[in-house]
């Protein structure tokens, strides 16, 4: 599917997601909770097919966070990015792990770096830091004097 | 006799057992942490623990600019290290919209080819000294070594190389360099076969490789695996050709698939790698244009307010660099989607019910490197 | 002056001029020294010529810094062991723990009594000499599962059990080999096995179950002595070093001696059986030939063998990966002991109609 075809094809199911065209892949903003219904629908509509999630990263915008999901179809080779904006305070989002199962560590890397919390997810703990590591290191407001060298 | 002491103990009402291999252990290749629960020799679940080497490098780019940050990825996937250079100089070019000169271009594509020879030379003897044999390893590190010794000569450095700039390479290649690739490509064609002779038509290494570590082609999919991983499952996925940068457009090579799954599959994906590295570096290096090197840019770099995502394919499958940028000097956000964090999280899937000896030997085919994992 | 004539003098002086009490207890003496000196030197050299084998495969030097082309290497390693404190982990059970590798090393110090070292050297000529060998042999699995169960280790315990599982196994198709060669000669003495090659040895007298058994004792004998590709109870890249994991200092270097030692013995059992032990090389008729080949000692012909035979056994390690643990089993189980029974029949078909010479 071409990327206007896509973008058409989004614009007309989910009218009042925003589609933005601009920048290198097709992008769609969608709320967090309708994220776990989103993904499936990505997945298994059958001219859609995205079934390769091949980045998932969190980005902090300082008043609120926002999920960023690369997804790709490896039959039609079309992509898409998904993303989500999510509460500083409390972020909650539901988890993309029993969709492409990829997400399952890259999500347990986004709770520990940045707090999110997944619904759902199997098997939420910490993966690289140390279990009783506090604050989330790659927010922007993250303080340790101990290991952060100021430039 | 019963102690409070003996660690030689089962979960309770099972006859399972939890062994941790690693951190140090001589199969993980590094610092890799891995919690199996075995019944006897047979592997129940496998629970990777990362992060002994986490140095959140991501955090750290965050505060360099754009011309320094490209240099902290060589720590990452050190085998591999020009090519993880090169996908963040595609990164900034992309965002910068630079113009690489063609001749750079040829000389990043030779790099590339031959760290992915390097990369795989070491791999190729690791996974063989994972089942037991040792000495293919060390016939490995002679070529590797001749390798090294090439890229010593033009970039200074024979690990972490850091060749790249944005728009283009740091020097000019070597004078020698040209005839210096093609007695190493001479000298590798016959050794590649002795290889072949040695390890891939051993009986017991077959049947060491032959039907285990199996993942299915919708599961390489879901799992995220890219890079060799995937291919020996018949995922059509590399980047150099789906997603061309640089020269490989005008390069004649093709895309090895395998479609078993398991992990001779992918042992076979990784040999015939390196008969195209080979054949991809013949095709260009004859042929490197003169002109720049270097394409012309300011001396501080400032994207404009964007998203901007690169991707190549280093030896174990796809880096993507996602850079968001505010405008500013330094990049606001880096992610590094590295291709052995997907491909490791598939290790539990492929080894669940299979002999402890497997587990080395899937671990091998996977070529695990742990900085990559870890970041 | 051959060694014969020399040990001859020596009995024969030592209970003329003491009673024999004495004298026999001063024989068991110098036996015992002579063992202990054999056991340092076999190990001094066979890790040295490990190493160079090795280096020599690897396109690597080897040791080359010590003594002239890095002779003296094992020696300044055994000097470091030597000094090394003899950890004993806390929570091992100790007496265990520390009885282990005694026992490894003595079973492979046992193992040596009847062993042919040249013509007319032999500790104890015993009548069922190859019978012992097998008996004694299979003892020191003993030592290595307790080593395993003693040392409070997962890995420990995981590479005694695969030691235990393949030892018992592989025990099954050494001894049926060993006895296709037993049937041929219709002795079990060792001296009477070297004599019964007088006119040519057993593997190249052209008798096919004998050289079907060579190729499963081999075999057999690499996998007895847990060497790649059946190394399964060390298995660097599984268990980090298996059972010996928690061993540190002199224990560990008994555990490595009595490796090299039994390769040892099994090489030399090997070399006794398939050819001819300390019997020189002869061929049929051509009296000039084999009369130069008598002039060459026996003690050469024995030791050039069994190096010949340790040469192969290390060529293995270095060129091969290791098996699975089931494939290990299976190959025993399902190939070679198969094999090994037919080989048994046909050699005693043979024996019994009187067709071997």
């Amino acid at each position: 599917m071409t990327r206007e075809e896509l973008k058409q094809l989004l614009t007309e199911r989910f009218p009042d997601n925003a589609v933005d065209d601009a920048g290198q892949f097709l992008q769609i903003q969608v709320p967090a909770s309708q994220w776990g219904s989103f993904a499936l629908f990505l997945r298994d509509t059958a001219e859609l097919q995205f079934d390769f999630l091949f980045c998932l990263t969190c980005v902090d915008w300082l008043k609120h966070l926002t999920m960023v999901y690369h997804l790709r179809s490896t039959d039609y080779r079309h992509e898409l990015v998904v993303k989500c904006q999510l509460d500083r305070e409390q972020p909650v989002i539901a988890t993309a792990a029993h969709t492409w199962r990829t997400a399952e560590f890259h999500e347990r890397e986004v709770y520990e770096l940045f707090g999110v919390q997944f619904e759902g997810h199997p098997d939420l703990r910490r993966l690289i830091l140390p279990d009783e590591w506090e604050g989330w290191p790659l927010r922007k407001d993250y303080e340790d004097p101990v290991n952060m060298i100021k430039l | 006799m019963y102690r409070e002491t003996d660690i030689i103990q089962t979960i309770p009402g099972t006859d399972e057992m939890v062994i941790n291999v690693g951190p140090q252990h001589p199969s993980t290749h590094g610092v890799l942490h891995l919690v199996i629960t075995i019944d006897g020799e047979t592997v129940k679940k496998v629970e990777p623990h990362l992060g002994y080497i986490h140095r959140s490098i991501e955090k750290m780019c965050e505060s360099l600019s754009y011309r320094q940050f490209i240099y902290t990825t060589s720590r990452m996937d050190y085998l591999s290290a020009h090519i993880n250079n090169h996908a963040c100089a595609l990164a900034v070019e992309q965002a910068m919209g630079i113009e690489v000169p063609l001749r750079a271009q040829y000389i990043r594509v030779v790099m590339d080819e031959l760290t992915r020879i390097a990369s795989h030379c070491l791999w190729w003897g690791s996974v063989a000294m994972d089942c037991g044999a040792v000495t293919p390893f060390f016939l490995a590190f002679r070529e590797r070594e001749m390798i090294n010794t090439i890229m010593e000569e033009t970039c200074g450095a024979r690990l972490t190389m850091n060749y790249m700039v944005p728009g283009g390479v740091m020097f000019d290649l070597h004078p020698n360099f040209q005839r210096d690739a093609k007695a190493f490509l001479a000298h590798f064609r016959s050794k590649i076969d002795e290889y072949d002779e040695l390890v891939t038509g051993n009986i017991i290494f077959q049947n060491r490789l032959k039907g285990t570590g199996f993942i299915s082609k919708a599961d390489a999919i879901s799992y995220g695996c890219t890079g060799p991983t995937a291919r020996g499952s018949g995922v059509s996925c590399d980047v150099r050709k789906w997603y061309p940068y640089e020269v490989y457009q005008q390069v004649q090579f093709d895309e090895i698939l395998e479609t078993a799954g398991d992990s001779y599959a992918r042992y076979l994906v990784r040999l015939a790698e390196l008969r195209q590295s080979m054949s991809i570096i013949e095709q260009l290096i004859d042929n490197i244009p003169t002109g720049d090197f270097q394409a012309k840019t300011k001396a501080v770099l400032k994207p404009p307010k964007g998203e901007f995502y690169s991707r190549v394919e280093t030896a174990r499958g796809e880096l993507g660099v996602y850079i968001v940028s505010e405008g500013g000097t330094t990049p606001y956000r880096i992610k590094f989607r590295s291709p052995g964090f997907s491909n490791l999280s598939a290790l539990d899937h492929m080894v669940r019910g299979q002999k402890l000896g497997d587990l080395v030997a899937v671990m091998g085919t996977l070529d695990l490197v742990i900085p990559d994992i870890d970041r | 002056m051959s060694f014969e004539t020399l040990a001859n003098w020596v009995h024969n002086w030592l209970y003329e001029t003491l009673h024999p009490t004495v004298a026999l207890l001063v024989e068991f003496a110098i036996v015992g020294v002579l063992i202990i000196g054999l056991f340092a030197v076999l190990g001094l050299v066979l890790v040295m010529m490990e190493r160079k084998v090795s280096s020599w495969m690897q396109l690597r030097l080897g040791p080359n810094r010590i003594g002239p082309w890095g002779w003296f290497q094992t020696v300044a390693d055994t000097l470091k062991l030597i000094v090394k404190e003899g950890m004993t982990p806390n929570n091992v059970d100790k007496l265990l723990f520390n009885m282990a590798p005694m026992l490894v090393i003595v079973v492979s110090m046992v193992i040596m009594a009847p062993i042919m070292f040249a013509k007319g050297i032999q500790i104890w000529d015993i009548n069922i000499g190859v019978l012992f060998v097998a008996a004694v042999s299979s003892l020191s699995i003993i030592g290595v599962l307790m080593a395993g169960w003693a040392s409070n280790n997962k890995y420990s315990l995981l590479g005694a059990m695969r030691s235990g599982a393949q030892i018992v196994s592989y025990e099954l198709s050494a001894g049926l080999s060993i006895l296709v060669i037993v049937v041929l000669t219709g002795s079990l003495k060792m001296s009477d096995i070297v004599m019964a090659q007088a006119d040519g040895w057993w593997l190249f007298k052209g008798h096919v179950p004998a050289i079907i058994a060579f190729v499963i004792f081999i075999i057999a004998a690499t996998a007895e002595t847990n060497r790649a590709p059946f190394d399964l109870a060390e298995a660097e890249s599984e268990l980090t070093a298996g059972f010996h994991t928690e061993y540190s200092g002199m224990k560990f270097a008994l555990f490595f001696l009595a490796e090299y030692v039994n390769i040892f013995v099994v090489c030399a059992i090997g070399a006794t059986l398939f050819l001819g032990g300390w019997m020189p090389f002869h061929i049929g008729n051509w009296e000039g030939f084999n009369h130069v080949m008598d002039y060459i000692p026996s003690s050469v012909w024995f030791f050039g063998k069994t190096f010949l035979l340790i040469f192969v056994i290390m060529w293995f390690r270095w060129t091969f990966p290791r098996l699975r643990i089931d494939q290990l089993l299976s190959l025993e189980w399902k190939y070679l002991l198969p094999i090994s029974m037919f080989n048994i029949l046909l050699v005693t078909i043979i024996a019994l109609a009187g067709w071997h010479f």
